[in-house]
């Protein structure tokens, strides 16, 4: 996948349109079920409506008119919306949830005995350490290792990625998924994860988000809201003596009105539904996090560490450039290097073929005459052909000069030069050798992936220091780093040095994220404040991880980031507008509260409302729909683009801030001229 | 003097102050100046401890509230006992009860309101007692707000500083040479500076004998101002020609009043490393500063609406209340200045500014005194601003917020919410009680808005250490007293606890390092962000209170201006 473009979402991630029939349904059950005051209580602001919702309810019993009645209706709705909100997210995350269920079927398992004769038990009955056999068509029952065989398996029910993985025993590739299907071959899975704590039980309780807790800046932000909400109990409740000692009289229902309209009531509505909608998003793009704390930590993360292969490059070399040595033409050179090539079925041999039929027209070609190959070995490290009389080889440069030294040839005099320009150039240099007699060089290069050159500058420009970590020398690295415009690299990197690297940058208080796949990852991802999984990889990386990316491309990183800060711009966003609400709000109803017994007040009334009641009533709607109106945006996340954090400031700055201070003024205004055109008043 | 010249002036003499006593006051707390080690060293000795004794959070804010109840012990027996005690030429009586008990808590929470006369209630020992209060309640404002710069400067520390040594280098090396040198010029001008009995004065033209108070007023004078306290020796304060003779002393009283608060901006940048982060918050104060004096000497240079209905028209604006030798604008100044500093000290009767007027010093006071504060108070109140600020832009641009590399987490804002929230509600509840009972209605002197705002105004001044008085105001009541005493014990420690608390977490935090994704705050988006929230906060605590208050009261005049 090209880096850049969003993952088209699969798998467990369906597409649901944000107002999904079913889900929308569901969130109405779910809101009326959300009024249970011991659900409440955990959100201090809408706890203070809901008793503010009571107060105004017994008022209207006890001296019934139409507007204490509209303004109670209200006070119930902006409850309902609150809790509708946190539905709509939760149900999301519930219909993917059910997806996953339906697929963690209740087979049995054949579980091998000491004897080795095989039993069949239910899956549940299945415990750590267990043997169990799979062949084509099982489903894996649980979680576990491969201990013996080698077999493809289906893990589109997970992954959603229809193309079948292989799974070995030994080595990176041997864990296996309960839940997934075996498609050949047999192989012996040792149990690894105890009923009901499997990978599969886990993502269901994370995108349900059922046990769900509080994220630190979450927390942060809750008791922000409760201080907002503390300080505006006694800036009510002291305008009762205060309008006692004016001679003014207040209602109760006007109070109750203008503490509702002032506490942060709409991020207070809207704070759980941004945080399940932040996992929700994390899932549609195929990333699982196993806590709401790896999200935000994402959005904070200052240093990526990013594989070369795969992540920055296409993960294979490719053929570039043929430099013939001594008298030697550039189209000799490809003729006996494509030779050299066509039984060789790697990525670099095949573009070796391509490159010389692009250059030069060179078909491939059928060998007639009784040939054999040479295959590579780590031993030799060469490969080639034996045709007619020829001993073509191409390899690693010294194994190929002294193969060529051998064969009682003798070393053109230009070729080391080329050989280190080659290799200086971050490229991998090939000696084609037809017998003694030594041809030139091919030259291999990393070709970085299209794209990531902006993303990295996009991190650049938000603080983020990319990394690259290679197994390849510092040359190399250097060059291939230069060209995919990373800040740093790490070259000949070891398990052992990526740990210390990490170590080293969280020391300078930096969050650092990461990916990984091998057994050999797994104390580095530990390590890593975001350490991403990926899903191909071993479950000891899985479990060292806290997120797991299920289309396993390391490039997600990125995206995960995005989500990270998007959640938190979100809040924060939020809870401005939410402040900056309440000074149109006060111009609305202080005026309307003492305007009866000072008319001079009403000088106040910038928005030349109809009437007290209306313009209270106005404020109290506003406030109740605006929680409605901002479910699409907690839902979606606002707005992010990669700029420098002062581009993002002002933006949010100047629509969250200076706009909520605005728009209620307009909205409230319009919503008093409908209820005049409705003769509600 | 011309006001713009002397706004010009101002400006450049306080940017002098702002550079080098900030500086200094860094190198003093830094323990680098040490020209007065011969006299630290014996006091360290005495009190058992020294510089490299550092004290946590806890024992830090321990000394401190221990160090404060012994002073208000003291100071309550020498008031009450002030009749059988030297020095009281006049003879006067014991103070009582109540008003001691006020008195006390007010001179040593840096208040100085003050529910008697000076020259008709304290003789000159207790007058001396309250003056030593005018030193030391100042340094422990400044060596609060220093535990808090000192948190965001530490990295992984547990101690925060040493109190009694920090004290100690604050009066010896900042407050007492300048209120010395700066006391030689109130004298100079004619401030009265000694220990004689009140001079009598037969006026044989009218066949009347006059009592002239004097007393230790000059060198008092100084602290006064220097040391943000506001309390005076006269009942007229800083319009008493003995205690501000001249225009000079008029001026030098602003300068003092605006300079520790100014200058410790400098010295919170030069100890976080970053003078920027102190011109930053430096810029929100004088913004506030520059709005409030707008507002109030705009109001006060027009024509006094009462006057104006009499159907005189006066060119030299409301002149009611005011020295003539001041003029309106000059005493606006001198009254923001003396309100937005945690002051309190007036050179004209409040009570007779227009209500547009009073407005901008009551602003200045519910803002939280940050405009720019008391010495100390107005650097750790504004600070607190700037957490919540930073909580909020940081969570804008999608990071965990961060101020000076700390991370603001649940705590930060736990403690800083504490601190901004202790005040408005401490004012409101009180003015509610003082509001709803026979004994509170009973202190105004007026009715309607006008006896609401007297009211509103005397427990936001308390609640705030500001100490001026809207007069009108029948205070010296045990109602007044005792509620007083409550608003401005809790004014003072409820907020300086959690200020102590926050310095003491945040010394403990590791430090993050920032790039270009961090949330700049020394930037102008930051002085603005960190100014809305001061104001939001201010404005939307204290609207309605406003509305029924000094807004009302204009109203009922036609218009605001």
């Amino acid at each position: 996948m090209p880096a850049g473009s969003a993952p088209a979402p699969h798998g467990v991630a369906q597409v649901r349109g944000l107002f999904d029939g079913e889900i929308l349904g569901q969130a109405v059950a779910g809101a009326l079920r959300k009024f249970d005051p011991r659900i409440q209580v955990r959100n201090p602001v809408m706890f203070v409506v809901l008793v503010g919702t009571a107060v105004s309810l017994i008022e209207a019993i006890a001296h019934p008119d139409t507007f204490t009645w509209s303004i109670t209706v209200w006070l119930f709705l902006t409850v309902l919306f609150a809790n509708f909100a946190e539905a709509m997210a939760e149900g999301r995350g519930r219909a993917q949830a059910d997806t996953l269920r339906r697929m963690r079927s209740e087979t049995g398992a054949r579980r091998l005995r000491a004897d080795g004769l095989e039993e069949r038990v239910a899956a549940a009955e299945l415990s750590t350490g267990d043997l169990v056999v799979c062949e084509p068509g099982d489903v894996i029952p649980s979680d576990g290792e491969v201990i013996e065989g080698i077999a493809s398996v289906d893990e589109s029910a997970i992954t959603g990625e229809s193309a079948p993985v292989i799974r070995e025993s030994g080595g990176d590739r041997s864990a296996v998924t309960g839940g997934t299907r075996v498609l050949s071959d047999r192989i012996v899975v040792r149990i690894t994860a105890e009923r009901g704590h499997t990978f599969l039980d886990r993502m269901i309780s994370l995108v349900e988000g059922a046990n769900r807790q509080k994220t630190p800046n979450e927390i942060a932000l809750t008791i922000l809201l409760s201080v907002l909400t503390i300080v505006f109990l006694p800036v009510v409740v002291t305008l009762v003596p205060f309008a006692r000692y004016s001679g003014a009289s207040v209602s109760v229902v006007i109070l109750v009105a203008l503490l509702v309209c002032l506490i942060p009531t709409t991020i207070g509505a809207l704070l759980s539904a941004i945080g399940i909608a932040g996992m929700d998003r994390l899932v549609q793009r195929n990333v699982l996090a196993m806590s709401g704390r790896a999200v935000e930590a994402a959005g904070d993360v200052q240093t990526l560490l990013l594989d070369k292969t795969g992540t920055i490059t296409l993960g294979n070399r490719m053929a570039s450039a043929f430099y013939p040595v001594d008298a030697h033409t550039e189209s000799e050179v490809a003729d006996t290097a494509q030779l050299a090539s066509l039984a060789d079925e790697t990525p670099e041999g095949r573009s070796i073929v391509i490159l010389a039929k692009e250059r030069f027209q060179l078909r491939e070609r059928i060998l007639d005459e009784p040939h054999e190959f040479v295959a590579f070995s780590a031993a030799t490290r060469m490969s080639g052909v034996d045709v007619a009389g020829r001993r073509i080889r191409k390899g690693a440069a010294d194994a190929v000069t002294r193969w060529a030294a051998e064969e009682g040839g003798a070393i053109p005099a230009d070729l080391d030069g080329i050989v280190e320009r080659v290799a200086r150039a971050g490229s991998t240099p090939l000696v084609v050798a037809d017998g003694p007699d030594v041809l030139g060089v091919i030259e291999l290069r990393d070709v970085v992936k299209q794209g990531i050159r902006e993303k990295f500058d996009q991190m650049r420009r938000l603080g983020i220091r990319t990394v690259m970590i290679t197994g390849d020398n510092p040359l190399t690295a250097a060059t291939i780093a230069q060209e995919a415009g990373v800040d740093d690299f790490l070259a000949e990197a070891t398990p052992e040095t990526k740990l210390s690297l990490i170590r080293e940058e969280q020391e300078g208080g930096r969050l650092v994220a990461m990916t990984g796949d091998g057994t050999n990852d797994a104390p580095a991802l530990a390590q890593a404040d975001v350490g991403v999984a990926m899903n191909t990889g071993t479950m000891a990386a899985k479990e060292a991880g806290n997120m797991v990316d299920l289309d396993s491309n390391p490039t997600k990183l990125i995206d995960i980031v995005e989500v990270g800060k998007q959640l938190l711009i979100t809040r924060g966003s939020l809870t401005t507008f939410s402040i900056a609400n309440d000074v149109a709000k006060y111009f609305a109803i202080i005026p309307a509260m003492f305007g009866a017994a000072y008319p001079q007040l009403n000088t106040l009334d910038i928005m030349r409302l109809h009437s007290p009641q209306s313009a209270v009533l106005s404020a109290v709607i506003f406030n109740a729909l605006v929680i409605v109106a901002l479910i699409p945006l907690a839902l979606r996340g606002v707005r992010f683009r990669a700029t420098s954090s002062a581009a993002i400031l002002r933006r949010n700055v100047w629509i969250y801030g200076v706009g909520g201070v605005i728009a209620p003024f307009i909205f409230i205004k319009l919503i008093d001229l409908l209820l005049v055109a409705l003769h509600a008043y | 003097m011309d006001f713009a010249l002397t706004l010009l002036v101002l400006v450049v003499v306080l940017a002098f102050t702002w550079r080098y006593l900030g500086s200094y006051m860094a190198a003093v707390f830094g323990g680098r100046v040490r020209w007065l080690s011969w006299i630290e060293r014996p006091v360290y000795r005495m009190l058992a401890t020294g510089p490299e004794r550092e004290q946590s959070w806890k024992r830090y804010a321990g000394a401190l509230v221990v160090f404060s109840a012994v002073s208000i012990l003291a100071t309550y027996v020498v008031l009450r006992l002030q009749g059988h005690l030297p020095l009281n030429p006049q003879h006067l009586g014991d103070v009582g009860p109540a008003l001691s008990f006020n008195t006390a808590v007010s001179f040593v929470t840096n208040t100085d309101w003050q529910n008697y006369a000076g020259e008709a209630t304290l003789s000159y020992l207790s007058q001396i007692t309250l003056t030593v209060q005018q030193f030391v309640s100042p340094a422990v404002g400044i060596v609060a707000a220093l535990v808090l710069v000192r948190g965001f400067a530490r990295h992984q520390a547990s101690a925060v500083g040493n109190f009694w040594v920090d004290l100690t280098r604050c009066l010896l090396y900042v407050l007492l040479p300048i209120a010395f040198l700066t006391g030689i010029v109130f004298v100079a001008q004619g401030a009265v500076q000694t220990l004689a009995g009140p001079a009598t004065i037969h006026d044989a033209l009218n066949g009347v004998t006059q009592t002239i108070a004097r007393g230790p007023i000059g060198f008092m004078e100084a602290i006064k101002e220097l040391g943000t306290n506001g309390g005076g020796f006269l009942n007229a304060n800083g319009a008493a020609p003995f205690e501000n003779p001249t225009g000079l002393t008029n001026f030098l009283s602003v300068w003092l009043v605006l300079s520790i608060p100014v200058a410790l901006t400098y010295t919170f940048g030069a100890m976080v490393g970053s003078v920027r982060h102190g011109v930053a918050l430096l810029a929100v104060m004088a913004i506030l500063f520059g709005s409030l004096l707008a507002l109030t000497a705009a109001a006060e240079h027009q024509n006094n609406p009462a006057v104006a209905a009499a159907g005189v028209r006066s060119t030299v604006g409301n002149t009611v209340g005011k020295e003539v030798r001041f003029g309106d604008t000059a005493s606006a100044l001198y009254t923001v200045a003396s309100t937005g500093t945690s002051t309190g000290s007036v050179n004209s009767a409040i009570d007779s500014y227009t209500p547009l007027g009073g407005l901008g010093l009551l602003a200045g006071m519910m803002l939280g005194e940050v405009s720019p504060g008391g010495a100390g108070t107005g650097l750790y109140t504004l600070l607190l601003f700037a957490v919540m600020a930073v909580f909020l832009g940081g969570l804008m641009i999608g990071r965990t917020p961060e101020y000076l590399g700390k991370k603001i987490q649940a705590t930060e804002v736990k403690l800083a919410g504490l601190g901004v929230l202790i005040m408005p509600i401490t004012v409101l509840v009180l003015t509610a009680v003082a509001v709803s009972t026979a004994a509170g209605r009973a202190g105004p002197l007026n009715h309607g808005p006008h006896g609401f705002s007297e009211i509103l105004y005397a427990l936001t001044s308390q609640g705030n250490n500001n100490g001026s008085a809207f007069a009108g105001l029948s205070g010296n009541t045990p109602f007044y007293n005792v509620v007083g005493a409550i608003d401005m014990l809790l004014g003072r420690f409820a907020i300086m606890v959690p200020v102590l608390a926050l310095g003491g977490v945040l010394a403990r935090k590791e430090h993050v390092s920032q790039t270009l994704g961090t949330f700049r705050t020394d930037d102008s988006m930051f002085v603005g962000l960190t100014t809305a929230v001061t104001v939001i906060v201010g404005g939307l605590t204290f609207f309605p209170a406003l509305a029924l208050g000094p807004v009302l009261e204009q109203l009922s005049h036609g218009s605001f201006f």
